[in-house]
Parts: C-alpha cells; sequence; structure tokens
C-alpha cells in the first residue's frame, strides 16, 4: 500500500499532515480532460483512493454513468481500498445512473425534473455524510462522466452547467470538491470550444491526460498535464503548469517528469 | 487609465442621460478579469460608503460568487461592516438560480434539509423581467427612496446562459436609462459567446476595459497545445481602455496591470516589459559578427570608388523630382526609382564616366542592400 505522496499529489496540493489533509481541500473544483487514446479513469481512481484513505478519512460521493459499481470495486481493490466496506460505513456513496434514462417529451421539462433528481440525491448523500462518524470530514463528488451525463440530459449543455453550478454551490457552502471527467475530443469543432471553455472557467485544477507526441509507448502510456489556476508561487501570481509522464499498473500508477526514468 | 474609470462610476450620470456603464472584458488566455472586476466593484463600494459618490447604494447582482465571498472580499479591503450593511444590497443569484433547492425543499417530507442562504435570494434567472424589478426594488431600499443607487453584474456571461441576448440587451438598457441607476458595472468572458453578443454588449456600454496577455497568442489550434497558454505568466498583462466621453469623443487608453496577493494594480505601460525579441543566433559563435570601434572608424575611412571621387562635386542624393539628364524614353516611373551605377554607366556617351547618385541619405555607403529590393514588378 503506497501512501507516499507522488507527482499528481503534489500537483493536487494533496500533500501534507494531519486530519483531511489528504483531500482537496475545500471549494476545489477539479477537470479532468482524457481523450480516446488516454483514458483519464485512473486519475479518478486514484483521487478516490486517496479521498477514502485512512489519514484523510474523507467522504466519497460517486455518481457513476459509464461503469457499474462491480467495476470500480475490482479496480479500487487492486489499489488497496475495499469500496464495499467503505460503502457499508457510508463513506462512499455509490449513486449508480446507469440505467436512469431521463423521458424525453411526455414532461415538458423533463430533462430539469431528472437533474434535480440527481442533485437531490447528492444532497441526502452530503447530509448523511456530514451526520455520520465521519461528521467533519471533506466530501469528494466525483461525476464519471460528464459527456454521458450530456447524453442522458438530450444534448442540453445548458442544463448539465446549471447542474454543475449547483454541486459547485455545494463546495462553497460545505465542505465539498468536485472532481469531473470528461472527454475533449468527442465534440464537433464548433461546439467543443464552448463547453469546455465554461469548464475551464469553472475548474480551479486542470488535468489532461494526452498520449505522447512521439506516438504509442510500451511502457509510457501517456503524460499527464495538471494546471492549477490562478496561485500565488512565490509572491508571482500565475498558473501553474505541471506535466508528467505515466505508465498505468495493475497495483497503481507510476508518475515520473519525462526523461527521468531509467 | 484605472483612476480615471473609478472616477467616471463615482461621479455618475447627468439628469436625462445614460449612466455611464463599464463593461470588463477577458478571456481564457488571460483570465484575470475577476480580479479587475473586484478592484472596480471595491473601489465603487468604498466611494459609496464613504458617501463620495452619486450613488447611496450599491446592489451587486451575484451569480458566479456566494455573497459571503464578496463580503469577505470587501471586509478584507477594511471596509466598515455597518456601512456595508447600509450600502451594499447583494441579489443572491448564485445559490439557488433556477429554484431546485426549493423544489427539493418542497418535494421532500419531514426532514427538510437545511440551505444556507443570504437574504436576498433570486429563484429563477431566467425570468429577466422579475430579476430588473428585484434590482430596482433592492436600489430603491437605500436611506431615502429617491436616492441614486450603483448596479454591479457578475457575470453577464452567466445570464447569457439563462437568458437571450436581446432580453439581457433590453434589461441593461432599461437599467442604464432608469432614473435613479448612477453607474453600472459588469464582467464578461468574450470566449464563452459568440462575438456578436460581445459586441452588443461594448456597444452599450460607455468604458470598455479589455483584459489582455502580455503577448497575445494566435493560433487557434486545439489539442495538447489547448492548455498550455493557460500556464504562462498572469501576473502581467495589458490593460486596454476604450473610454466614450460625454462629448462624443473616444479615448483610449492602454495601461498594464500586475496581480499581486492585495489584488490587482494598475501601472503605466513600460518600455522594459516589450518582448526582447531574441536574436536568432546561437549562443556560442566562432567568429564576431559586431565591428569595433577601430574597425567602425576604419571603415569609414575607405574612399568609394564613385562617391568620394574628389573632384569636388557635392554628393547628390536623388529625391525622385528631377528629371535625369539623358532621355528616359526607356525607362518607366518604376525604374527611375531604382537606378543603379550600370545604368548610368552604359547611358555615358563619352569616356565611361561614373555618375553615382545615391537613392536616399539613409542608404549606407558600400551597403550590401540590394537597391531593387522596393521594386514591385
Amino acid at each position: 500500500m503506497n501512501h507516499s505522496p507522488n507527482l499528481l499529489d503534489e500537483a493536487l496540493g494533496l500533500t501534507g499532515r494531519g486530519f483531511g489533509c489528504g483531500a482537496l481541500s475545500q471549494g476545489r473544483v477539479v477537470l479532468v480532460e482524457d481523450c480516446v487514446e488516454t483514458s483519464g479513469a485512473f486519475v479518478l481512481h486514484h483521487l478516490v483512493k486517496r479521498a477514502l484513505s485512512t489519514d484523510s478519512g474523507g467522504n466519497v460521493i460517486f455518481i457513476a454513468l459509464s461503469h457499474s459499481f462491480s467495476h470500480y470495486d475490482r479496480i479500487l481493490r487492486k489499489l488497496g481500498c475495499n469500496l464495499s466496506m467503505h460503502r457499508e460505513h457510508n463513506r462512499f456513496h455509490f449513486v449508480d445512473m446507469l440505467k436512469v434514462e431521463f423521458p424525453n417529451e411526455i414532461q415538458k421539462n423533463a430533462v430539469e425534473h431528472g437533474l434535480v433528481d440527481l442533485y437531490s440525491k447528492i444532497l441526502k448523500a452530503v447530509e448523511v455524510s456530514s451526520s455520520g462518524d465521519y461528521s467533519r470530514a471533506h466530501i469528494s463528488i466525483v461525476i464519471d462522466d460528464l459527456s454521458i451525463l450530456e447524453i442522458v440530459a438530450h444534448g442540453s449543455v445548458d442544463h448539465v452547467l446549471d447542474f454543475l453550478h449547483y454541486c459547485i454551490t455545494l463546495t462553497s457552502e460545505q465542505d465539498c470538491s468536485l472532481v469531473i471527467l470528461n472527454h475533449e475530443d468527442i465534440y464537433p469543432e464548433m461546439e467543443a470550444p464552448r463547453l469546455l471553455s465554461h469548464l475551464i472557467y469553472l475548474a480551479d485544477f486542470v488535468i489532461k491526460a494526452e498520449p505522447l507526441v512521439t506516438g504509442i509507448a510500451a511502457d509510457v502510456h501517456g503524460q499527464l498535464t495538471v494546471l492549477k489556476k490562478g496561485t500565488f508561487n512565490d509572491s508571482q501570481y500565475t498558473d501553474k503548469a505541471s506535466n508528467f509522464h505515466f505508465q498505468v499498473k495493475e497495483n497503481g500508477v507510476e508518475l515520473f517528469f519525462p526523461g527521468t526514468r531509467c | 487609465m484605472a483612476e480615471s474609470i473609478c472616477r467616471s462610476l463615482r461621479d455618475g450620470s447627468i439628469e436625462g442621460e445614460h449612466s455611464p456603464a463599464l463593461t470588463i472584458k477577458d478571456s481564457l488566455q488571460s483570465h484575470a478579469g475577476t480580479h479587475a472586476f473586484n478592484y472596480f466593484l471595491c473601489s465603487l463600494a468604498a466611494n459609496v460608503c464613504a458617501g463620495k459618490s452619486q450613488a447611496r447604494g450599491l446592489v451587486l447582482v451575484a451569480f458566479s460568487q456566494s455573497p459571503s465571498f464578496y463580503l469577505s472580499l470587501l471586509k478584507r479591503k477594511r471596509m466598515d461592516a455597518s456601512l456595508l450593511t447600509k450600502c451594499l444590497r447583494i441579489l443572491d443569484c448564485y445559490s439557488d438560480p433556477l429554484g431546485w433547492k426549493e423544489k427539493i425543499r418542497q418535494s421532500s417530507g419531514p426532514d427538510k434539509p437545511v440551505f444556507t442562504e443570504s437574504d436576498y435570494v433570486c429563484r429563477d434567472v431566467k425570468d429577466i423581467t422579475k430579476l430588473l424589478s428585484s434590482i430596482l426594488e433592492l436600489g430603491k431600499g437605500f436611506s431615502e427612496g429617491r436616492a441614486y443607487f450603483a448596479v454591479a453584474i457578475d457575470s453577464v456571461s452567466s445570464m447569457l446562459k439563462h437568458a437571450s441576448l436581446p432580453s439581457i440587451a433590453g434589461f441593461i438598457s432599461n437599467l442604464r436609462s432608469h432614473a435613479q441607476v448612477s453607474s453600472m458595472l459588469w464582467l464578461l468572458h468574450a470566449d464563452l459567446h459568440e462575438p456578436r453578443s460581445t459586441a452588443v454588449l461594448e456597444y452599450m456600454s460607455s468604458i470598455v476595459a479589455s483584459v489582455e496577455p502580455m503577448v497575445e497568442i494566435t493560433d487557434g489550434q486545439k489539442g495538447s497545445d489547448n492548455l498550455f497558454w493557460l500556464g504562462r505568466g498572469l501576473q502581467k498583462g495589458r490593460f486596454h481602455v476604450r473610454f466614450k466621453r460625454r462629448n462624443g469623443r473616444v479615448k483610449l487608453f492602454n495601461e498594464e496591470f500586475h496581480i499581486e496577493h492585495t489584488g490587482i494594480t494598475f501601472s503605466t505601460p513600460s518600455s522594459e516589459n516589450i518582448v526582447v525579441s531574441q536574436t536568432l543566433l546561437p549562443k556560442q559563435l566562432q567568429f564576431n559578427l559586431q565591428l569595433s570601434e577601430k574597425e567602425r572608424a576604419d571603415r569609414s575611412r575607405v574612399l568609394l570608388p564613385f562617391e568620394h571621387q574628389g573632384n569636388g562635386e557635392p554628393i547628390q542624393i536623388y529625391d525622385g523630382r528631377r528629371s535625369l539628364t539623358e532621355s528616359n524614353t526607356g525607362l518607366n516611373g518604376l525604374q527611375q526609382h531604382a537606378l543603379s551605377i550600370e545604368m548610368e554607366a552604359q547611358r555615358m556617351q563619352s569616356k565611361g564616366e561614373i555618375h553615382y547618385i545615391r537613392d536616399s541619405d539613409d542608404e549606407q555607403p558600400d551597403s550590401d542592400e540590394d537597391p531593387d529590393d522596393d521594386l514591385d514588378i
């Protein structure tokens, strides 16, 4: 079990001592962008594992649109995290959206009703987390993934953005942070800039998983760029960008600066 | 200049005229627009609280940040909390813009979820008419019923997400022409909308302030380059202001801004910030491309074959007006400009004198430049 912080943790500011420092601090919105060649799901798995680890003691509300619980259970088990146990202890709330379908034309505001329902489920989960054993713990809301939410909402980008806005209000009113996975290569040329720009404006961290510029390699699966927006870094206000390579393994992900691996 | 913008917002409107309106425009390349908005908001709020402005109160329409964020921001600027409660009203369009929390509250059973909310919450931001009337109501609630008030909107981009451009244009126009509105300011993210929306809002404002990066990055590529321009230094940038004055004149200002811990500061542009173009030479060269002083002196003493004949004639510089002494049947206007030594020589009848007429004064003697460079054939 590897508890030492890796490069991604450092870039996100997850390193630190004490209770609750392993989790993203309050009010953080993390956007993970990936593409067909390089899946960014490992970032979500890593963040879930960090949030549920014993030294951070946080809670996770997982909105699953693309895979079932058993899928995540299997993967996280290999990473050393027992999701079933956490689920029983109400530290891990799994909101299963796989079979949910918003009716199209029956009701006029069907999509909105569906999203309001989803939001109310999240609120209930937040309430349960805040009143349970780990009441002072940080709650991470993870959405996997946003493009499927858009499909469920019948392509209505506005409704999806409204839903995200409500989730973001949770980050400021309660001790929550939001992690969103989105695919950046599925939009047609004209539409893409709008939604992606909205997301980048909303996010505090943007993590981008891309293939290597040189092509496919056997031992390096891709490159990860972590951008922290608008921070003070030695009294210089800048966007802090870090770039490293990664290799996804069975029991975790290995991150290293380009060229440092022999 | 930033100061003149603050003064303009402070002084407010004249009877019978639209109130001054400031648009702060930014983009992802230089997303420091929120800092600029906070700066002008704090300045206006300070003026209102101190009684120095025409407006007796400030109505802040908050879409993208919670009201508590603004209150803590203003308190950090050392504004008196009691004065703030008297002079500031925040219309909360952030917590529950579409009324979802209200719906959940109504549909949930005995254990209603508890929401912490501020005093004035707008639950339906799509209804622009109702939004307008809420703002006007809040504005009338300041000390005397007939007092002026200022309006700040953060941000108009969020409004455009929920309502159409014509309705928002009408909303802003109504506010600007309202007798009691003293001044307005709003924030706009230019790359979230079509250029048309940005243009409409710019037309409706008297001051347009754009926050731009120091060096404009113009490649429209997507992909992995997309985020790297976000990683560039945000600390400095250009602040470009277009000021429409009452007398109809338009003034353009260019300043620089710096972002520090305390917030954003504006300064006059300094020449040192012009990006020094890197020469294309590698760092270590085997040979010397510059001339030393001695070499420069030696070069100036070289007797050029045609110009310095020493025959007492003054150095003539061709000024394009005089026609040449020989016939110019074969020459057209273009060719007259670029007479070279060889052509001159050919026209000489006798002993092969060479009359060298230099093209212009700034052509260096013994220059390697091709005099036909500017020919446009």
